[in-house]
């Protein structure tokens, strides 16, 4: 069988035409592009020269490499907490409601994630502003002698960003705690184990590669996150994907706006490297 | 007779191992013909190398006379009926059985004309419309067979399709399995490791082991004179004792086992004094209690271990006297002996011709 | 422990109050959202001013409901368009993808499959950005080279068109292949063996046998596409999609025809998903 798929057939080709020009003509080579422009600057004549320039602006000037670290730092503790709040709901879901229900929670926990994540990110606003549903709600209890803002600051930002890519997290947590068996479970507890053992002992390496693809799926979009440490993480640009919009939008200027862009490709490809080696799992298995 | 199918020296390997080696055999038209041996003796692999899935390494593979050497399964005339059947759930009955028709682009009221043919002599009229999971096991499996039978191919291919089936349905399908080939008249080929298949289904039965077949024969000589150690083991149960020939007379030999017994067997006339040998006894031809002044004939006291009851199936379980070996004993269940019980001891014979006796490898 | 073994009340009542209290969280937004697109007030925000359907319907000078807002309507219709044409591309792409990576050996499969996984991984605005400068790259090589004015290479409709398509693809490939999976290839064996060529089985057999995958990854590629923000904000044009247009209403203040233009968007959706799910929980 693999002796005849060898050699090249009408199916082999009219499969991997349309594919190679997907991957080389939008993945390979814009991000050769992307890595060469980085490296180009416009000396004052107007012509581009090669240059280290758009690197170093980046070590020499605080603000950038204090948001980039900002934001890399905010990434991983974002994911952290998802995973924390997302366990127990994949678990209650999956092991401990009545199956009934189970099928039911668990298509009402996707609706949300169909719905467009600015949808999202404008209900919180509506309920957090100073002139929000919450504020308006406290005052009337009498909690609050006048409102409080409670947008724009790193709180509220993590938490809409645990919101917005907290469904990535849940679905691998749910999918692979399915295939765990019960009896698994039963015969722990048999043995004489508790809520806590029975987490860290068989759970949680059972679910292992659930965790992982969560956890890479849910750094990844908070890491490129742009509209919610926009729209309710403060005014002033201290996410890392702002500083490339405004390089390339505002100042126009692509050449830095590609260094940044690498530099983040860069953090994001080498986080998720180190998450997969500390784990001990491969790619390709994780996003199965 | 016309040769349909003819299988001459063919090799396949899969880097260092050798799946099938050195395979030879011809299958004359409208016969039964079944390929029996151990999962990973190689059988599928030669069934897919006829259905063209593997190409072999070495050898030829002829189907009425035309090798079929490069050519793709789906232009060979025989047809593969899969171990799971692999029935089209995405079609209908009539679908599935129109399927390789219509690859040849027959007329639609040719095709109706054969599926609703085709149907009848399954034995499954008016089916046409069902799905594929309405049917029961057996029906799906006449499906099966109805969809490459209206190909009129020259052989029929059959990987174990009984397999999956449940006992009494696998003792059932085997029957009409046998009437339905001896009704159409193609051959088939058919692989098994269930002896029983392949002894009540076959006019001739190869039996394979590591790639290379052992023995092909009739059912009742490959039960009767199994020519190798491999085919007295593996068709039907044997006791099997080892020993060293001690002398040599006619068509007999007198053999001692390694724990001291002295018994005659049949042997074949090229094992000399001091050959080490295997030799087999099945358990339906020791007589338990036998007469006195047979010719011929071993005897041996023996200490029933247990009885182990199963219906017409029944065996006792007993060693010699004086020794360990432990010997099965068909135990006819025609009430003679009720009065055995575990401990006793009683006689055992069996004639010398019945035993058979090979050099040890 | 689990819903087999004996639990305490307070495990039980606790963990459903804190799965209650997730619920809350995950829905509250979406739910105060629609809610306040039917309050009769200029704001979306509380007090409650009465029930009110004008922020749909009404076409007053201080107040434009969303069926007569011209912004709105036509950027629902750029999204609505270019999700079309992404879904399109990236279920054909996607679809032989999976057969590519299923069903093919080839020399640099494993290579070619991690660069298919990649966009995975790659941040959508770096995405973006690459597609960003790559196309204005060759724009300028056209330009300067051959003196052509290739628009494609501009931001709009078709660049982000292929900047969506080129992400959606690995998540088209992966839901196929997923199914692909499942395929038992005795149907195909036993279709090779009936007479039918490769493409024959392929059209009949397999691809029979992923329609319902094919048709789920369509709708959810749809989804993505209307959905999407990060990768589209570098490319678009002069014709915005609705997240942008959206987005840029957000950042300067707001009224509550976005509270309507959202319930329209939450209502759609769900019913998108719920249809698709049910067709898909049917076909298996």
């Amino acid at each position: 069988m693999n002796a005849a798929r060898a050699r090249i057939t009408l199916p082999f080709l009219i499969f991997v035409t349309p594919v190679l020009m997907w991957l080389f003509l939008l993945i390979v080579l814009p991000h050769i592009d992307l890595l060469l422009m980085s490296f180009r600057i416009e000396d004052d004549a107007g012509a581009t020269v090669w240059s280290l320039v758009n690197y170093l602006n980046f070590f020499d000037e605080p603000v950038y490499w204090r948001t980039f670290t900002r934001t890399a730092v905010y990434a991983i503790l974002t994911t952290m907490i998802t995973f924390a709040v997302s366990l127990p709901v994949a678990f209650y879901i999956t092991k401990v409601v009545s199956p009934r229900f189970s099928g039911f929670l668990s298509l009402l926990l996707l609706m949300p994630f169909w719905v467009s994540e600015l949808v999202r990110v404008y209900g919180w606003m509506i309920l957090l502003r100073e002139s929000g549903v919450i504020n308006h709600f406290l005052l009337k209890a009498g909690l609050l002698q006048r409102p409080v803002e409670m947008l724009y600051n790193d709180v509220t930002m993590v938490m809409g960003l645990v919101y917005t890519s907290m469904l990535f997290m849940v679905v691998p947590l749910i999918s692979v705690l399915e295939s765990l068996d019960d009896s698994l479970i039963e015969a722990a507890y048999d043995l004489g184990g508790n809520v806590f053992s029975i987490v860290t002992r068989i759970i949680i390496p059972h679910a292992m590669p659930g965790i992982v693809s969560g956890g890479i799926v849910v750094f990844m979009l908070t890491l490129g996150n742009y509209l919610t440490p926009n729209l309710i993480g403060g005014k002033n640009s201290l996410w890392f994907t702002e500083q490339i919009y405004n390089q390339f939008i505002a100042s126009f200027n692509w050449n830095q706006g590609a260094a940044f862009g690498f530099l983040l490709l860069i953090l994001s490809s080498s986080i998720i490297w180190i998450g997969l080696k500390l784990t001990r799992q491969k790619l390709s298995q994780v996003v199965q | 007779m016309a040769l349909d199918l003819s299988v001459e020296n063919v090799t396949k390997t899969f880097g260092d191992f050798t799946a099938v080696n050195e395979v030879s055999f011809a299958v004359e038209q409208g016969r039964f013909f079944s390929i029996l041996g151990p999962s990973g003796c190689g059988k599928t692999t030669l069934l897919r190398m006829i259905a063209g899935f593997i190409e072999p390494t070495a050898g030829r593979i002829l189907i009425r006379g035309n090798d079929m050497a490069n050519l793709p399964p789906n232009r060979r005339p025989v047809n593969l009926i899969f171990q799971h059947l692999a029935l089209f759930p995405m079609m209908n009955v009539a679908q599935n059985i129109a399927f390789g028709l219509q690859r040849r682009k027959e007329k639609k009221p040719e095709i109706d004309r054969k599926v609703a043919d085709i149907l009848e002599r399954v034995g499954l009229p008016g089916f046409g419309n069902k799905k594929i999971d309405q049917l029961s096991g057996g029906q799906k499996q006449r499906v099966a067979i109805a969809r490459c039978l209206v190909l009129d191919p020259a052989v029929l291919l059959l990987d174990e399709p009984l397999g999956a089936l449940d006992l009494k349905l696998r003792e059932q399908m085997k029957v009409e399995l046998k009437k339905l080939q001896a009704q159409v008249g193609t051959t088939f080929i058919y692989i098994t490791h269930d002896q029983s298949e392949a002894l009540v289904m076959s006019d001739h039965v190869a039996v394979m082991n590591n790639g290379r077949f052992e023995q092909v024969d009739t059912p009742r000589k490959l039960y009767a004179h199994p020519k190798t150690p491999f085919v007295a083991r593996f068709v039907g149960d044997n006791n099997a004792w080892k020993g060293i020939v001690a002398d040599h007379r006619e068509d007999l030999c007198t053999i001692e086992t390694t724990d001291g017994q002295i018994f005659t067997a049949g042997a074949a006339p090229d094992l000399p004094s001091g050959t080490p040998v295997a030799f087999f006894i099945r358990p339906e031809a020791i007589i338990i209690a036998p007469d006195a002044g047979l010719d011929d004939f071993n005897r041996l006291p023996v200490v029933i271990k247990s009885i182990l009851f199963d219906g017409a199936n029944s065996r006792l379980l007993a060693t010699p006297v004086d020794g360990e070996k432990e010997l099965m004993i068909a135990l006819p269940q025609n009430r003679q002996y009720d009065h055995l019980n575990a401990g006793d001891r009683v006689d055992i014979g069996w004639s010398a011709r019945s035993a058979s006796c090979f050099k040890a490898s | 422990m689990i819903r087999s073994l004996p639990n305490t009340r307070s495990y039980t009542l606790g963990f459903k109050l804190y799965v209650a209290l997730f619920f809350v969280f995950l829905f509250a937004p979406l739910f105060v959202t629609c809610v306040l697109a039917f309050n009769d007030s200029q704001f979306p925000a509380l007090p409650w001013k009465g029930f009110t359907l004008e922020w749909f319907t009404a076409d007053l000078p201080e107040r434009v409901g969303i069926f007569h807002d011209s912004l709105n309507l036509s950027a629902i219709q750029v999204s609505f368009k270019v999700a079309f044409w992404v879904s399109i591309f990236s279920t054909l792409v996607g679809t032989c993808g999976a057969f590519l990576f299923e069903q093919e050996n080839f020399r640099f499969k494993q290579a070619l499959y991690f660069l298919m996984l990649a966009p995975l991984v790659v941040p959508g605005v770096i995405l973006g950005i690459s597609i960003l400068l790559f196309a204005n790259t060759l724009g300028m090589f056209f330009e300067n080279t051959l003196s052509m004015d290739v628009p494609l290479f501009r931001p709009g409709f078709w660049l982000v068109v292929l900047g969506q398509f080129s992400f959606i693809s690995t998540l088209v490939t992966l839901v196929v292949s997923a199914r692909l999976k499942k395929f038992d290839r005795s149907l195909e064996e036993a279709a090779l063996n009936l007479g039918a060529t490769r493409l024959q089985v392929i059209w009949h057999i397999t691809l029979k046998f992923l329609r319902p995958a094919i048709i789920g990854a369509f709708a959810v590629a749809f989804l993505m596409s209307f959905e999407n923000f990060n990768t589209t904000l570098f490319l678009v044009g002069s014709q915005t999609t609705l997240p942008i247009t959206l987005y840029l209403q957000v950042r300067d203040g707001s009224t509550p025809v976005i509270n309507a233009v959202s319930f329209l968007l939450i209502v759609g959706t769900s019913l998108l998903a719920v249809i698709n799910l049910s067709f898909s929980r049917k076909k298996e």
